[in-house]
């Protein structure tokens, strides 16, 4: 094309006109839409918990026991045993779950390279995390309640099922991005890899691992299926974590759920919020944690 | 333990042979923990498939092939597991539908459209989603939603009352717990997984891919349909699977909300049942066959999630490896 006309018909590097621009805006404003779609039963279901169960919760709702009979009203008794049952029962899945977790994700990483039996634990694992939480409520009746009984001990157990994939995935992440740079260093020095990895890798690593624990407990907070038929649902406080049924925040939900009285409804909201409380705390703790103590990030 | 006095200075560091057999013992016990904390992941799905088998055994040999039929009495010792084999299907089919397009359209608005320190904001909110816990989706399902919910299902059936195809999908009976009610709370539950691995996908698009479209003059959305989705339509149907698979098994949101009914229908708004909540509901008060059934039931679920996540990951994978470009 010759200079002159270059000069008097400049390209159009505007935006598309007609019926091209007018797709691409329709599409975009759609992607928003999708967005506020989602941000609707969200903000519906905060609202709600938080308006109903507010009026309820009160000092002594959390720590008042035992739990009444569904026809009385929510400022009898209170909701202890199902507080002290979620903390014991998640403190004690998370003391098995994440230890386990992280010397899993240490194999995949550390350990396996790139072996056959590493890539199908890692593919298994990744499997495991799509295993329905009722099944392992089943899974663990069939292989501990049925002999042993119920306890929260057991309840325990079917959350570290749930939470051990969660874990090896997200520690496994985290030792990715750990460069091989640090481990070499280390091992020039005369480390066993025992000891680079004990040392050297894992402390490199620990906010993110930390932060993917944390989430992995908030998840198995508020689990109420595996614990269905693993700790029964008992009324009042059991201290005893290892012996004897149990109950928790999510169990007394489900179970006040569905009944027709006010005083279990407005039981159900107030232990909703404690619940909902519990899990948005432990997750706020795992973004500050991921902010403050991650060196290496994606 | 000292290693370094051990060390022969005439093999190289990090070859294998003589070293070998010289690592102290802490060191091999370590290694062996580590293993034996990867295996326990075998372990457990083997132990899940055999146990949970064994004490669903009594179901599959008192009914044998009738476990597929609709007759679901436990009063009359009949369980047939369709009704809910079909409640699972139906629920699960309505979340992906739903859940699918919004999830799709928040991870494209978050990888093409906002700005990086926007799209921050948004993966918070979205993973908000996945924080609060199915029982309190169920809680306010049953408690406020599907109330509200009856009145629209109302309207939706007198309006399409008589209108041949519709009238059968949406007319009465309707319930305010149902399964269209299941569907739409297991689709805002598997949201937030279905965005993150949507996106994870999206973001491994080769920006010169998107560059070279916007350098032939494509607006944003034929960026989007000419560069983005050719190459990420593999890991997007893995994510759509493993959504369908967190929807098959999600269990007590479905149990408070879907109607306790096990009927099969073309009806969406009527109650129904699904295999994860009348285990939930149900397994408490139950022994003998009726208990064995319910455990097989578990059984089911646990085959068909297995298959459902073993075909979504291998696709994942295979994408992430291409990704690599191993």
């Amino acid at each position: 094309m010759a200079a002159v006309t270059a000069e008097t018909r400049q390209p159009d590097l505007g935006e598309p006109k007609g019926w091209r621009r007018t797709k691409n805006r329709v599409m975009t404003a759609l992607m928003i839409i999708a967005f506020v779609l989602v941000l609707i039963p969200l903000g519906f279901v905060l609202f709600t918990v938080i308006a109903k169960g507010a009026s309820v919760i009160s000092w002594q709702f959390l720590t008042g026991s035992p739990i009444p009979p569904i026809v009385l009203p929510a400022d009898v008794g209170g909701m202890w045993p199902a507080v002290l049952g979620t903390i014991e029962i998640t403190a004690l899945a998370t003391v098995m779950a994440v230890p386990l977790g992280i010397l899993g994700a240490i194999y995949l990483n550390e350990y396996g390279g790139r072996n056959w039996l590493a890539a199908l634990i890692g593919f298994m694992s990744d499997v495991m995390t799509g295993v329905p939480s009722v099944v392992m409520g089943l899974f663990i009746f069939s292989i501990w309640v049925l002999h042993f009984g119920f306890s929260g001990l057991a309840g325990a157990f079917a959350l570290a099922c749930l939470m051990l994939p969660i874990v090896i995935r997200s520690s496994y992440e985290m030792l990715r991005l750990v460069p091989d740079s640090l481990r070499e260093g280390s091992y020039a020095l005369g480390a066993t890899k025992a000891r680079v990895t004990a040392t050297v890798v894992l402390p490199a690593a620990i906010g993110g691992i930390v932060s993917g624990a944390l989430l992995a407990v908030a998840r198995a907070a508020g689990e109420t299926a595996p614990l269905l038929f693993t700790i029964l649902t008992v009324t009042t406080a059991n201290p005893n974590v290892f012996s004897g049924a149990n109950t928790s925040l999510p169990s007394q939900i489900f179970s006040n759920a569905n009944q027709p009285y006010p005083g279990a409804q407005d039981r159900g909201w107030g232990a909703a919020l404690t619940l909902i409380a519990i899990c948005f705390i432990l997750m706020i703790v795992a973004r500050l944690v991921t902010a403050r103590f991650s060196r290496y990030s994606r | 333990m000292s290693t370094i006095t051990r060390v022969d200075p005439a093999v190289p560091a990090g070859s294998t042979g003589p070293l070998e057999h010289r690592r102290p013992l802490g060191d091999r016990a370590f290694q062996i923990l580590a293993l034996g904390a990867g295996l326990l992941v075998l372990v457990i799905l083997v132990l899940i498939a055999v146990t949970t088998s064994q004490q669903a055994a009594p179901w599959f040999s008192a009914e044998g092939w009738k476990i597929f039929t609709y007759n679901w009495n436990p009063a009359a010792n009949q369980f047939g597991a369709l009704a809910f084999i079909f409640g699972t299907a139906l629920t699960a089919l309505i979340a992906i539908v739903i859940a699918v397009p919004l999830s799709l359209g928040i991870a494209l608005l978050l990888t093409e459209v906002v700005p990086y320190r926007w799209a921050r904001p948004i993966v918070y909110v979205v993973d908000l989603l996945a924080v609060v816990p199915s029982v309190v989706w169920g809680l306010w399902g049953i408690l406020v939603f599907a109330p509200w919910l009856q009145h629209i299902y109302t309207d939706i059936a007198s309006g399409v009352s008589g209108i041949p195809v519709l009238d059968a999908l949406f007319g009465q009976p309707v319930s305010g717990a149902s399964f269209f009610t299941a569907g739409l709370i297991l689709a805002v539950m598997i949201t937030p997984i279905v965005t993150s691995l949507s996106r994870e996908v999206i973001a491994t698009v080769p920006t010169i891919d998107k560059e070279g479209a916007y350098a032939l003059g494509a607006t944003r959305w034929e960026m989007i349909t000419g560069a983005v989705w050719p190459h990420s339509q593999g890991g997007v149907v893995g994510a759509v699977l493993l959504g369908l698979g967190r929807a098959m098994g999600e269990t007590i949101a479905a149990a408070l909300v879907i109607g306790s009914s096990p009927t099969i229908t073309s009806h969406l708004f009527a109650p129904g049942y699904n295999m994860p909540a009348v285990i939930a509901n149900q397994f408490g008060e139950a022994s003998g066959t009726f208990r064995a059934a319910l455990m097989g039931l578990g059984v089911l679920l646990f085959i068909f999630t297995i298959i459902i996540n073993v075909i979504a990951r291998g696709i994942v994978e295979r994408n992430a490896r291409r990704k690599r470009g191993a």
